[in-house]
């Protein structure tokens, strides 16, 4: 069943940046790109399970802070060594000025 | 925690490797000093403007020295600039290798790979692997087992320790792995960090070195000259190790093992700007490991950050030497010694595993 949850408000992710969202005993990484738009990735890196939101925004990839390792997030890509295995994303929508994202 | 038996067992596979894990050292959560997300974000930021400005000036001095070698040889007046050639090809490779292998040398990504490769060429560590390795060594920094670039391993040899500045165990080293590499196989330490998407590459690379070496070696051959294998493969490597080394053991020399804050198993050493030049900022060794995404050229930036949380920095080359050296002494014979670090006031070390999430 489709499941909306209200993650914050817009403005709480600063622009070309990343916050971490806990929900329900899971961590999730929710971006905001330069070009305003907003994407969500599980939290956790793939690489040895460090917080993405710890890490740096660059366009439209975000660097693990522990190894360096990158990841496209808006498709969950692993973009090379040390990170091999993608990132899972999800559905991210923004009503009244407020961030819902998808988790199935 | 349990103690520590001595002496202890470096290799990944062995009795220290399981210990590692057993005691939640492996993998496990390190201190960071807390630093303003705003601020470290500044401090993140990459760009591609200061690394362009080194490196030109880098290809610069490799050319004007070479070329002077070349001109004097075979007068003596071409030993300076060979030796300078040397530190180049055998010493500031250490920092562009390391650097650009964590990519935040350049903000494009192409130019932190380029360097990267020429610089693992240069200084004969087999890129692939090392950037494992060296993976490896942020996760576990000097957890003996875990670590595989603990570089003095205790009880210390005084004479291959030496010889480490000459690039000598390394370059066999390198040489060993290359031939093993070119069967297809890692070694068993290897094997526990490399993953096997990534082997190929490792096989395909030894055999492109290979053929290099060889070739360098069939120029000198035919031209009946010393100098292509001067100026290329492991004989500038050799040569031109001792500042890399000078400067690396200061990283972790004589500090503790198996303890979860890199202000304690890590150094900082203020050093002069053509040091600084050299080695890309590396001196401010407890920053990079505490915030590895932070460029080299903002270093010097985190370091003031940072001193409020930090141990004070070693002033010199010469006064990290003079707690270095009676350190590795004594390591001889009490290899359960370590230089002790003084915490400032109010901040708290982190020795032991903590709960994670
Ligand atoms: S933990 Fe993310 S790159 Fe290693």
């Amino acid at each position: 069943m489709t499941q909306w949850i209200k993650v914050c408000a817009q403005g709480d992710v600063a622009n070309e940046d990343v916050m971490r969202f806990d929900h329900a005993g899971r961590t999730f990484a929710i971006y905001r790109s330069p070009s305003n738009k907003y994407y969500a990735t599980d939290g956790l890196c793939t690489h040895e399970k460090v917080h993405l939101a710890d890490g740096l925004v660059m366009d439209h990839i975000i660097e693990c802070p522990k190894h360096n390792g990158r990841f496209d997030y808006t498709s969950g890509a692993a973009k090379g060594a040390p990170v091999c295995v993608n990132l899972k994303t999800y559905p991210v929508k923004v009503e009244t000025g407020i961030v819902f994202i998808n988790i199935d | 925690m349990t103690e520590a038996t001595y002496p202890r067992d470096y290799s990944l596979i062995g009795r220290d490797a399981k210990r590692a894990i057993g005691e939640g050292l492996a993998n496990a959560q390190w201190y960071a000093a807390p630093i303003a997300r705003a601020r470290l974000k500044e401090l993140m930021r990459r760009s591609d403007g200061p690394a362009i400005r080194d490196t030109l000036i880098w290809i610069a001095a490799f050319g004007a020295t070479a070329g002077l070698a070349i001109y004097l040889w075979p007068s003596w007046w071409s030993v300076p600039f060979f030796l300078v050639y040397g530190i180049l090809y055998g010493s500031s490779t250490d920092s562009r290798w390391h650097e650009c292998g964590h990519g935040t040398a350049f903000k494009t990504r192409w130019m932190n790979d380029t360097i990267y490769q020429l610089a693992c060429f240069m200084i004969m560590r087999a890129p692939t692997i090392w950037r494992w390795s060296h993976t490896r060594h942020h996760t576990d920094t000097i957890i003996v087992g875990r670590d595989p670039e603990i570089s003095v391993m205790r009880p210390t040899v005084i004479l291959k320790l030496i010889a480490t500045y000459f690039a000598i165990p390394q370059t066999i080293a390198a040489f060993k792995h290359m031939f093993i590499h070119i069967s297809g196989r890692l070694t068993p330490d290897e094997m526990t960090y490399v993953p096997e998407m990534e082997r190929a590459r490792v096989y395909l690379i030894a055999h492109i070195w290979l053929a290099i070496h060889f070739s360098v070696i069939a120029i000198s051959l035919y031209l009946h000259s010393w100098l292509p294998v001067l100026l290329v493969g492991p004989l500038p490597t050799m040569y031109g190790a001792w500042v890399h080394v000078m400067t690396g053991q200061t990283q972790h020399g004589g500090l503790a093992e198996d303890v979860l804050d890199h202000r304690l198993n890590s150094r900082t050493v203020l050093m002069n700007p053509v040091l600084r030049f050299i080695y890309w900022n590396m001196n401010y060794h407890v920053e990079h490991h505490m915030f590895p995404m932070v460029p080299y050229h903002k270093l010097p930036k985190l370091y003031e950050e940072m001193k409020p949380f930090c141990p004070p920095a070693n002033t010199s080359l010469f006064d990290a030497y003079r707690e270095i050296i009676p350190a590795w002494l004594k390591q001889r014979k009490d290899p359960s010694y370590c230089i002790p670090r003084q915490l400032p006031e109010g901040t708290m070390a982190m020795i032991c595993p903590i709960a994670t999430e």
